[in-house]
């Protein structure tokens, strides 16, 4: 079954205070598919003053939402999820159109997940309660959370509708009114969303806003109208946006990426059975999204006595992932989000090879047939190495994995913890003892064990060492976008007697 | 000898740019999404210290990179190069509809001698 470019408007607007609004200087810029290099529409390239107009809206809306009730915040963000998962399939062909990922992904994974994440944040700000502490007799310490006000995020364009629904939910359910700033790669999934939910929230307490890092990006981050920014995205960027809040004396959250190791264990070979069959599909996820996952399992550690006879099987495995139409829903594989990320994919593999690393697979970009042929494609690439190359040490964002050999336990620590970056990992072992104490030893926020490239929203996520800080995803997430208020009561009617 | 070199087209647009921002530096970004892409910036904005090499100058435009980066990075030489594209960072090209890239090959013999004498 294969489906086709859904239909767009000439142009959108950017969403405030409850409405579509033009932006102020009257400019756009064009957005353009992937798959085939076609418009899809044009966006604004807001500048200072939309920004300012959305922060207005936001701050002028933030005492009266931050009193509305956790039951009526709840409602409304399962009536988003209720929303996403009514127009599921809209919603999955905008997202395959803007980002290039196959529609198999969207309809399974981007947009189911999107929906569960808002009701998660739904429960969790009704269950959760307070505490409070007798600290004496007469003596009542109570921990009220309140919401920061208004909170400036910038996602990225790997899992457009994805990332904003782990970022908005928490947000909002903790009572904060938003200005999200979308990735100029993929500004649709969003727009779609606040067509589909303009009247969900009041006016002022979520607002999108769309344009360039250096245009719309930097003002947003840098205003002393936010009260806390969270950014997904790269180490400059990174850097930039924590001085613009160190100025502000403001809280950050940082995702900045990784360079995960995916560990593999000779006992995996022990049977072949359908451990061995995930196994084998574990060390394949590289593949996934095209690469453009900031965990992408791009480090293969396999140990040497399984070493050829595994990899046999991997090779395989990879050289039959179907790349084709995205539309289609039998392919596996699509485009990469932009020209330029084609072009850097395409700059790695070159230094890869001239570093010495062999191609076992795939090393050069693949050409799709009809329209697509103007997309941009990169065949699924299995490089073999060592651990001090480029490609082993930098997040290529591309479907390109690079494989090295371990002889024990020890060597495989040594290797996986010789990176700039801790956000995942991945240990895959029959050995119980193996389980437990390899992932301990990983620097990683997220190790995953005998899995991969599961994001349940019920399940912490960040980074350790320059991967950034703070966690997404999960109840914890809540405490990035709230204060303790503690009162200290007293209920002892004499006085200290100090004066 | 120099760690870093500039195509004439890349080089074309970093003037352009200069015209209305006269002060800029490249910082070489890491990690997710943009990264591992030079970053063109206004100069003043960027707190930069002892963690920051500077690798060498470009178009007239000082281009460093952390530390930490530089150690895996330090065997190769890097050319910036420009293409169509659309980042999502604070790089002062994105407007443009353009992108800075690195290309990348292996110091050879003589220069890798060299800076290591000359560290």
């Amino acid at each position: 079954m294969s489906y086709s470019k859904p239909s767009f408007k000439e142009s959108y607007g950017n969403f405030i205070n409850g409405k579509f609004v033009a932006p102020i200087g009257g400019q756009y810029f064009e957005n353009r598919s992937p798959i085939d290099n076609s418009i899809i529409a044009k966006y604004p390239r807001s500048q200072q003053e939309d920004v300012d107009a959305a922060l207005d809206a936001a701050n002028a809306a933030k005492k009266s939402w931050g009193n509305t009730s956790v039951t009526e915040r709840a409602t409304m963000l399962n009536k988003v999820a209720d929303i996403i998962e009514a127009n599921l399939e809209e919603f999955a062909l905008v997202e395959t159109c803007d980002n290039g990922k196959p529609i198999r992904e969207t309809l399974n994974a981007d947009i189911p997940l999107s929906a569960d994440h808002w009701r998660y944040f739904a429960a969790c700000i009704r269950a959760e309660e307070g505490t409070a502490s007798e600290l004496d007799q007469n003596t009542l310490s109570l921990n009220i959370k309140e919401p920061l006000g208004v909170v400036g995020q910038i996602i990225p364009w790997n899992f457009p509708l994805l990332m904003l629904s782990w970022k908005l939910p928490p947000a909002l359910a903790t009572g904060n009114c938003v200005v999200l700033k979308p990735a100029e790669q993929t500004p649709s999934s969003a727009t779609l969303l606040m067509e589909k939910i303009a009247e969900v929230f009041p006016p002022g307490v979520l607002n999108i806003i769309h344009g360039f890092g250096p245009e719309a990006g930097k003002p947003l981050a840098s205003s002393a109208k936010v009260d806390k920014v969270a950014f997904t995205g790269e180490t400059t960027t990174g850097q930039l946006i924590m001085q613009y809040a160190s100025k502000n004396l403001n809280p950050v959250t940082m995702e900045l990426g990784g360079k995960s190791p995916n560990i593999f264990f000779n006992s995996v070979m022990d049977h072949d059975d359908a451990f061995l069959d995930k196994a084998i599909e574990g060390a394949v996820l590289f593949a996934f999204n095209q690469g453009e996952v900031c965990t992408c399992p791009s480090r293969l550690l396999v140990q040497e006595d399984i070493y050829d006879a595994f990899m046999e099987r991997v090779v395989a495995r990879t050289k039959a992932i179907v790349q084709e139409n995205p539309y289609d829903v039998n392919t596996m594989v699509g485009a990469q989000a932009s020209n330029d990320q084609y072009e850097k994919i395409q700059s790695y593999l070159k230094i890869g090879v001239e570093e010495g690393a062999k191609v076992l697979c795939g090393g050069s970009a693949a050409s799709l047939s009809g329209e697509n042929a103007n997309g941009f494609y990169i065949q699924p690439t299995i490089l073999e190495g060592h651990n001090k190359m480029r490609v082993f040490q930098e997040e290529i964002f591309g479907p390109v994995v690079c494989v090295t050999k371990f002889k024990d336990e020890a060597e495989a620590i040594e290797i996986a913890n010789d990176t700039l970056y801790g956000l995942g990992a991945g240990v895959w072992s029959r050995d119980a003892h193996q389980l437990y104490q390899i992932p301990r030893a990983i620097e990683a926020g997220r190790v995953w064990v005998n899995c991969y490239h599961a994001y349940p929203a019920h399940a912490p996520f960040g980074g350790y060492k320059k991967s950034g800080f703070g966690r997404e995803n999960h109840l914890m997430m809540m405490d990035h976008y709230r204060q303790n208020k503690n009162m200290l009561i007293s209920y002892d009617k004499n006085k200290l007697g100090f004066f | 000898m120099n760690r870093v070199a500039i195509t004439e087209q890349a080089a074309t647009i970093v003037a352009q740019i200069q015209e209305k921002n006269p002060t800029l530096i490249f910082h070489q970004s890491g990690g997710c999404c943009d990264g591992s892409s030079p970053m063109l910036l206004p100069a003043d904005d960027f707190y930069l210290d002892d963690s920051d090499i500077l690798l060498g100058e470009i178009a007239g435009i000082k281009y460093y990179m952390n530390q930490d980066q530089y150690e895996y990075w330090k065997h190769t030489h890097l050319t910036v190069d420009i293409t169509e594209g659309r980042g999502a960072s604070f790089s002062l090209e994105i407007p443009l509809g353009l992108r800075f890239i690195i290309h990348s090959r292996l110091l050879n013999e003589e220069e890798t001698a060299y800076f290591n004498k000359a560290t």
